[in-house]
Order: structure tokens, then sequence, then C-alpha cells
């Protein structure tokens, strides 16, 4: 089952090569469809009481170094593959009902991208792991280089030169994971047997010397993915070369799969490390909420409000996770969930208001709402959402974690509240600058169309389910997130922790 | 006085015998009129043979000649790299003008001539045979490079490579020279011996033997500082020896290298494994760094291939069965992956204006797909992105290293490759995005000026894009760095069979 959800978007991408180019779009929309039927199987199938491994696959794949290929579902990642299916589905959809150029290529990378973004969050194998978090790149590379715009005009980069910044950045970061990957497993074996396999690796962890600095060439693959404060510097180009279609997925999904990384290999495999240097990476954690949440109500491109706000999200998800505590990273993973499916109808919404304005400069919009009270409605379900309203399910995961946080490091808590208040700020500034105030001349104020309704309502849909029943999330997630956070702490404080593994 | 029959082996020594004895009859082709355009076909069908021969002797190891030469799986398998770049050369040389300027038969013959020494060189286990099959591998390589008599860079490259590599070879000889008279003996158990017995541990003649051995060796390989004269032969010489000479040639001396310094040296691991490394560090950064920025691909491959020699270099550094394993499997996907490249990079040389240069591959994905795609693989597996051989070459050699206690080198191939991103991805984008700065078309048949670039003077092909002997060879190459990607384990189990040769 694993392996089906893994490779079928890659099988009907190879098949779509073959096809006449005006079906190839709709039969990536029917993979993606696909995709997402064989996710909610997984989904509905999965046991919500089990912390362990399930669909488990485990063969050998290079066995002369120790790889295997291994997939499994837990709660880590169960709602994140789902999420992935499900904005798959709105992006190719939303690519199918425009014209495309050169489509056969642009709808075969999307559904690699796809595979490789599933393959990151099903492996078990660390090196596996690694594989498909490069591999993701590739594909976008070639979407946001080949289709994206070129910005020299307003005193930006090509789109080819914006993608070059994301991909050399982003490498960076994960070929020093690699060898990071490599030496973990090679010091674990000592001599012995090589294994990859995370649980394996995560049954005895490695000295603390071995983890202090291992642990900083994950950090920053993922910090780099999310991204971090100081990290970020691809983000504002590769935003604004990017094509919408892919902007959905890859806003949606990608950054997440940094956070993730945290979840699954850091905390299980250099415990040690992220109790010692929980506060540097809280501390970045902190300045991506500020930065972001300042950044997101001075920018005026829509685009970049939206890609500051994620900066802002994903430090406060990166804050949940090393609260270092249950409730936290409980929290964490519905809000990656959440965050998910609030950034990508925000970019359905900026394509529309793209095609209706031709700007995607804030200030030269408005007054949408006034013909087009259905958009204006759907986008303020979002906008609320966004800003964690009371009722929807952003709240309920900001909760979760500022209470982990509230609860180990009060002083961050307090801090980390002020970008909750930002986040209203910026959330509603882009909804009434867009949709109300007065319409500059010769805007045409249209309702949202059927085919771009049937993309955006379903997500909206999601939102507003999420927010009535966050328990689907948080009690499937809860057993597995229990038994990864008491194995770093040992169920006690992380400062007693510290002391003893100091201890010689 | 009795006369003893020397035993000769002639089933071992029949793969030298199929080449020698090919090489003669092509070479007589020549001279026969009817058979003059059957020199290509005769030189597939020689090294068929000889791959054949040696594949009979897998997995069954023996000494020949009185211990002059070793016919082992590492033997083996490095000329059967060597043996498969000949044969596309065979097949890019196909209407290629310098097999006509030079004589088909000629042309073939000498071809031959260098795949019988790279046989012998990766056999050796003599210091004559040693530098007599280095010889036997460079001088025909010497003119091949000069094969293009009208063209003033070739015969520049041609004399260049004589004179450089000339001077590799006296360097190597009087090491050699030192080393025999260290130990007193010209076969490499024999030196071993001689040193463990004598004692001659950090004796100084033993280590100016060794120190000038590797210098030679650096030179053939292409490691810098001893590089210099690798872009300007790649670029002059004509493009199919070019790629034979870059992955073949690299092969036999490595091959050799490793015996050379495991098996004779390897009591004296401590005094040239850090000198070693350190000439792996540097030829990485200066492959690196000096690939940036070149116009000409074959320049930047030159480049490259300097990194990737410092990369597998690593591999000897290690001094491990792992690490003989790791370079024989980079080798073997270095083969196909450079292949890909020169194949395409052949078919634009004959069918636009440009030569080699990079606008010559500009808009290539909508113009040739077929030639676009091996192209692209290409430079993302040697910039060692998943899902190609790339890849898991570069895991193989950084687990190898790691293991070997060499970690940083390790990661200092990872920051190389983060460099070489920047080049590798320049090629992708050119043929992938719009050009940065919009070229005026030349019109076809216009003189190009081209700075940095080699302009073939050659009329014009405008379908040798179409050429199944072009196409083939790029697409073949291609998939199997694909397939060896996705399916590594027979050829991590043939390089582990290399690996076991020469550490049991």
């Amino acid at each position: 089952m694993s392996s089906v959800l893994l490779w079928a978007p890659l099988a009907f991408g190879l098949v779509g090569l073959f096809l006449p180019r005006r079906a190839v779009g709709w039969w990536a929309v029917l993979g993606a469809v696909v995709t997402l039927g064989v996710a909610i199987a997984i989904a509905v199938g999965f046991d919500s009481g089990s912390a362990g491994l399930q669909y488990a696959v485990d063969e050998p794949w290079i066995s002369g170094l120790g790889v295997d290929y291994s997939l499994g579902v837990d709660g880590l990642n169960l709602f994140l593959l789902l999420l992935t299916a499900v904005l798959w589905v709105g992006g190719t959809a939303f690519a199918a009902f425009r014209e495309q150029e050169n489509p056969k290529n642009f709808y075969f990378l999307m559904l690699v991208a796809e595979t490789a973004t599933l393959g990151s969050f099903l492996a078990q194998d660390l090196l596996l792991f690694v594989l498909f978090f490069d591999l993701m790149l590739v594909p976008f590379y070639f979407l946001f280089g080949a289709w994206g715009y070129d910005r020299t005009g307003e005193g930006g980069l090509t789109a080819s030169a914006a993608t070059l910044k994301m991909i050399v950045y982003t490498l960076i970061g994960s070929l020093l994971m690699l060898v990071a990957a490599i030496a973990t497993a090679v010091i674990a074996a000592d001599g012995g047997q090589l294994t990859f396999s995370i649980a394996a690796l995560a049954e005895q962890p490695l000295s603390h010397g071995s983890q202090q600095w291992i642990f900083w060439f994950f950090a920053a693959a993922f910090l780099v993915k999310m991204p971090a404060f100081l990290l970020h510097g691809w983000m504002p180009d590769a935003y604004r070369a990017a094509p919408l279609p892919v902007l959905i997925v890859f806003s949606g999904v990608l950054a997440k799969v940094g956070a993730y990384g945290f979840l699954r290999v850091v905390l299980p495999l250099f415990p040690d490390a992220a109790v010692e240097f929980q506060e540097v990476i809280l501390v970045i954690a902190l300045a991506s909420i500020l930065y972001g949440s300042v950044m997101a109500f001075t920018q005026t491109n829509v685009r970049l409000i939206a890609g500051y706000s994620s900066v802002a999200q994903l430090g406060f998800i990166t804050a949940g996770i090393f609260a270092l505590r249950a409730d936290g990273s409980d929290g964490a993973i519905l809000q990656m969930v959440n965050h998910g499916l609030v950034v990508a109808p925000i970019f359905v919404i900026v394509a529309v208001l793209l095609e209706r304005t031709g700007t995607e400069d804030i200030r030269e919009m408005g007054g949408m709402a006034l013909r087009a009270p259905v958009l204006a409605a759907l986008f303020l379900i979002v906008a609320l959402a966004t800003l964690a309203m009371p009722g929807s399910a952003n709240f309920v995961g900001e909760f979760y974690i500022l209470n982990g946080l509230f609860q180990e490091k009060i002083v961050f808590a307090f801090i980390a509240i002020t970008g909750v208040a930002m986040s209203a700020y910026y959330a509603l500034r882009l909804y009434q600058q867009t949709m109300h105030n007065r319409a500059p001349e010769g805007l045409m104020s249209r309702e949202i169309g059927f085919r771009d309704g049937l993309v955006l309502v379903p997500l909206v849909l999601c939102i507003l389910g999420l927010a009535l029943y966050p328990q689907l999330i948080l009690e499937r997630t809860a057993p597995t997130v229990e038994q990864t956070v008491t194995k770093v702490t040992g169920g006690e404080a992380p400062e007693a922790q510290l002391a003893r593994s100091e201890e010689p | 006085v009795n006369f003893h029959e020397p035993s000769i082996d002639y089933a071992g020594i029949s793969p030298l015998i199929g080449l020698t004895v090919g090489l003669c009859v092509v070479l007589l082709s020549a001279v026969f009129k009817p058979l003059r355009r059957s020199a290509p076909l005769l030189t597939m069908f020689t090294l068929a043979a000889a791959a054949g021969l040696l594949i009979w002797h897998w997995d069954d190891p023996k000494t020949l000649i009185t211990g002059a030469l070793r016919l082992d799986d590492l033997a083996i398998s490095i000329s059967l790299i060597a043996i498969l770049c000949a044969g596309f050369c065979v097949l890019l040389s196909i209407r290629e003008k310098a097999t006509e300027e030079a004589g088909s038969g000629e042309y073939h013959a000498l071809l031959l001539g260098s795949v019988l020494g790279m046989t012998m060189l990766a056999q050796a286990t003599n210091l004559v045979t040693f530098f007599v099959a280095l010889e036997m591998l460079s001088i025909p390589l010497y003119i091949l490079c000069a094969a293009n008599l009208r063209r003033e860079g070739s015969l520049e490259s041609g004399l260049k490579y004589l004179i450089v590599g000339s001077v590799g070879s006296a360097t190597l000889l009087y090491g050699m020279a030192f080393v025999y008279g260290g130990s007193g003996s010209t076969s490499f158990a024999g030196i071993a011996d001689g040193i463990a017995q004598n004692g001659l541990d950090a004796d100084p003649l033993i280590l100016i033997g060794i120190a000038m051995a590797a210098v030679g060796l650096a030179f053939k390989t292409s490691i810098a500082p001893f590089h210099q004269w690798t872009p300007d032969v790649y670029q002059g010489a004509p493009t199919p020896i070019t790629s034979f000479m870059a992955v073949a040639t690299k092969a036999a001396a490595f091959a050799v290298f490793l015996r050379f310094f495991d098996v004779a040296l390897g009591s004296q691991v401590d005094e040239w494994q850090p000198a070693l490394a350190a000439l792996a560090a540097i030829s990485i950064v200066v492959g690196n760094v000096g690939a940036l920025g070149q116009d000409s691909l074959k320049r930047l491959l030159g480049y490259s291939g300097v990194a990737q020699a410092g990369y597998m270099l690593g591999g000897v550094v290690v001094f491990s069965s792992q690490g003989t394993s790791s370079l024989v499997f980079y080798l073997a996907a270095y083969a196909f992956m450079n292949l890909a490249a020169f194949a395409v990079i052949v078919a634009r040389e004959r069918e636009t204006i440009f030569g080699d240069d990079i606008r010559g591959v500009r808009g290539l994905a909508a113009e040739r797909p077929l030639l676009a795609w091996p192209l692209t693989i290409s430079m993302l597996a040697l910039a060692g992105l998943p899902a190609t051989a790339g890849f898991i070459g570069k895991l193989y050699l950084i687990e190898a290293l790691v293991e070997g206690d060499y970690t940083w080198l390790g990661v200092l191939i990872a920051i190389g490759t983060m460099i070489s991103l920047a080049y590798y991805l320049r090629v992708v984008a050119a043929m992938w995005m719009r050009p940065e700065d919009e070229v005026a078309s030349a019109a076809p048949g216009a003189t190009p000026a081209i700075a940095g670039a080699s302009p073939e003077a050659d009329p014009v092909d405008p379908e040798a894009g179409r050429r199944w002997y072009i196409v083939g060879p790029a697409i073949l190459a291609a998939a199997a760095t694909v397939f060896f990607g996705v399916i590594p384990q027979p050829l991590v189990e043939f390089a582990s069979h290399a690996g076991a040769s020469l550490f049991g």
C-alpha cells in the first residue's frame, strides 16, 4: 500500500509523456486523484491507537551499502501524506484548467515532484529519506526555472537565476545532510553491519560528541528548507519566480518536509543534542516568527506576504517541536496540516486576483468583494483560519504549541504570542486591501469562475472540516508523538536529561 | 644444457592477444581497398571479443607471465569500462572529420592500441609492465588527439598532451627507479617484501620514489595541481577521442594507482595517505572552481573531470576494500554520465555553428528532446543528484571515506558538489530555460566568432542529432545512468568484486 501510494504519481507521469498534448493535463489530475484515493484508503485503515509503523515495507535495496527500501506510515506522517495528496490534486487541477506551455514535461515533473515528496514523508530509512529529500528539488528546479516568471523588469532576478539561488541554498543543507547521514550510520555500526534504518539507529543513539556536530548538519538542511530566519534568502526570489500552480504545492507541502525532518530524524536519532540545543533552535524559531510577521505586513506583493507569513508559521511549528513536549509536537503536526491547507488556497486566490487585476501588488487592488461575494467569503474563511481565529483548527494547533512552550520555556512562549497577534494584522491586511476599499479604475470585479471554484471550495471545505473536528488528526498522531518525544526527554525535564547525559 | 619450455597461460593472456590480433587486422584492413570501410565494424568486433574473453575470467584470478600481470576482478572491471568507452567512441567517430583525416584504419587501430595499453595497465603488477603499458596507452592517444590534421586546435592539443604526458611519464619512471633502488625489486609483491625485510620504513629513497610516482600518476589522472593540460587537450582533441580518454584513461590509471599504492606500498600507508588526501582536496577545489564560467562544454567537462578525479582519489586514499569498490563503482557511473554528455556535444558540434560552446545547446529541450534529456540526466548525475548513478557513486565514496576516518574529505566532496551545481545547472538552464541575454541568432553558414570555444570548421550536418549512432549512445548511456541510480545493486556487486580482489 505504501509503495502504491509512492509510485502511483510517477507511473501516471510516465504514461502521460506518451499521451496527446491535450489529454495530458487531465491525465495528471486523474493521477493525483488516484493517489489521493490511495492516501485516503491508508488513512481509513489506519489504526489510531497504535504508535508503531503501519503499512510497513522493508526490502534490501543496496545491500552492500546497508540501504533498505523501507517505507511506513505512522502518526507523524499520516496527515502530511494526506495533505500532499490533497494539494497535488488542487495544484494539478488548477493547472489543467489553464493552458500550459510544453504540457507533457510540466505534468511529468509535477507528478515526479509528488512522488519525491511522498517518498520523503514515507521513508523509514535514513538514506532513502535523504535521497527523496534531495530528489524533491530536481522537478521544482525545472518547474520554477522553465515555467516561472522573470522579474528583471521589477529589479528582481530571472526565473533561472532565482531557481539556481534556491537550489544552491537548499542543496548546501541537504548535501551536508548526506554526509551526516552516512556518518551516523557508520559511527553507529562501529565496524559491524551497516544499517540506515531510522528505527534501528534510534535504538542506540550516538555518543554525545558525535551528536553535537551531526545535529547541526541535519538542522541546517531542515531550516533552509522551511525556511527559517537567516536562511531564507532564496525564498523571496523563488516565490516571485514560481508559476502559481506549482507554488500551491510548493508552499503548502515542501516547507513541512523540513519541520517533519526534525520529528522523524533529529529527535529520535540525536536526542541529547536536541535537548542541548533546544534553546538555540527556539531562538531561531522565534526570530523567524517575528521577522516573518514583520515582513509580511510590510510587503506589498501578495506572493511575498504569503511567503513571509509561511516563515512565521514555520517558526511556530519549529517552536512547537522544540518545546520537546508531546503537546507541542502534536500542535506542530496539526499546524503543519493547517498551514498547508490555508496557504494553498491563498495562492489560488492570488492567481485569480492576478488574472482579474493584472498585478500582484496589493496597493493596486481592492474592492474585489463588490461583485464577487463568494470569492470574498471563501477568502475570509481562509484569512480567519490563517490568523488562528478561535474555532479554527489553526487555533487548536497554536494553542497546543503555545501550551507546550508555556510549560517548558515560559519566556519564549510570551514572545511567540506576539506572533499570533501579528498574524491577525497581516492576514486581515491582505484580505482588506484586496477585497474591500475602493476599487481602482479599470478593475474587473468578477465572481470566481466555476473551474477555480472547483479547486478552491474543496480546500476551504477541508479547512472547515478540520475546524469542526481537529481531533481527527490529534488522536491519530498522539501515540506516535508521545513515543517520539518521551524517548528524547525520557519523561523528565530537558534540563535533568542534559545533566544526566553530561555525566561521564 | 636443458631447455625448459616456459609454461604460458594462453587463456589468461587471451584478452591481450585478442586485442593485438584485432589491432593488426584493423591496421591491415586500411591497405586493402574493399575492406577500407569495415574498420569500425572490425574494431567493434575486436572489442566485443576482448570483453567476452575478459568476462570468461571473471571471479577466477590468476597471475600471468611470471608475475608481471595479474588478471583479477579489478583488472577485468577496469578493462571492461575502458572497452565500453572505446565502443562508444567508435560509434561517435562515424562520419567524424578526424576519422577521415587520419584514415579510418589507422584511427581505429590506434584506438585499439590504447585499449590494449589500458587492459595491460589494469593488470600490471610489475614496474616494467606498468611503464610499458602506460606508454602503450598514452602514445596512441597523443596521435589521436592530433588526428584532425587540418585543425590547429587539434594539433595543438596533440602536441600539448605529448609534452605534458612525457613529463609525467619521465617523472614516474624516475620515481620507479628510486623505488627499485630502495627495495631491490621491480615486482609489486617484491617491493613490499623488500621494504618489510630491509626495514626501509621512512627511507628517504623510497619516499622520494613514492612522491614522484604519485606525481606521474596524478598527471595521467588529471589530479590538480598536475591538471593544467586537461582543459586544453580536451577542448582541442576530436570530441569522440575526448570522450574516450576522459574516462578510460582515468580508469586505467586509477587501477594501477590502486595496485601500486595498495599492494607495493601498503606498508607505507601512513606516509602516502595524507599526501594523497591533500591532492584529492586540492583537485576537488581547483576543478570545481575552474569549471565555473567556462563557455566551452568540453573545457567545462575537462575541469569537472579534474574535480571528479579528486572525488575518486578518495577511494585510493582510504586504503580499504570498500574504498576500492567505491572507486570502481564511481568509474563505471562516471563512464555512463560522461559518455551521454559527449554524445550530445558531438551531435551539436556537427549540427550547429557554435561548436562545443554552451550556446549550441540553447533551447535544446524544445528542439531536440532526445538530445536534451540525455544531457540533462548526465549533468544532474555529475552533480550527484538522486535517482542517478552519480548519487549512488558519491554515497559509496563518502561511506568509504567516513569508514576510513576521512570524514573531512567526505564533507569536502559535499562542498565541491555544491560549487559544481553552479556550472552543471547552467548547462541545464541553457537547454530548458529562457536565455538570460537574447543573443542575435547567427545566420546559418555565417562565420562564428566565438571566444573560448572550439568551433569545428566542418560542414554542418543539420541532421546529426537524429542519427542512430549518436542518439543511440546518448540515450543508452543516460538510461544506464538512471537505471544504476534506481537499481544499483548489480553495479555494486560488480564493484565489490573488484574491491575484494585487492584486499581479499
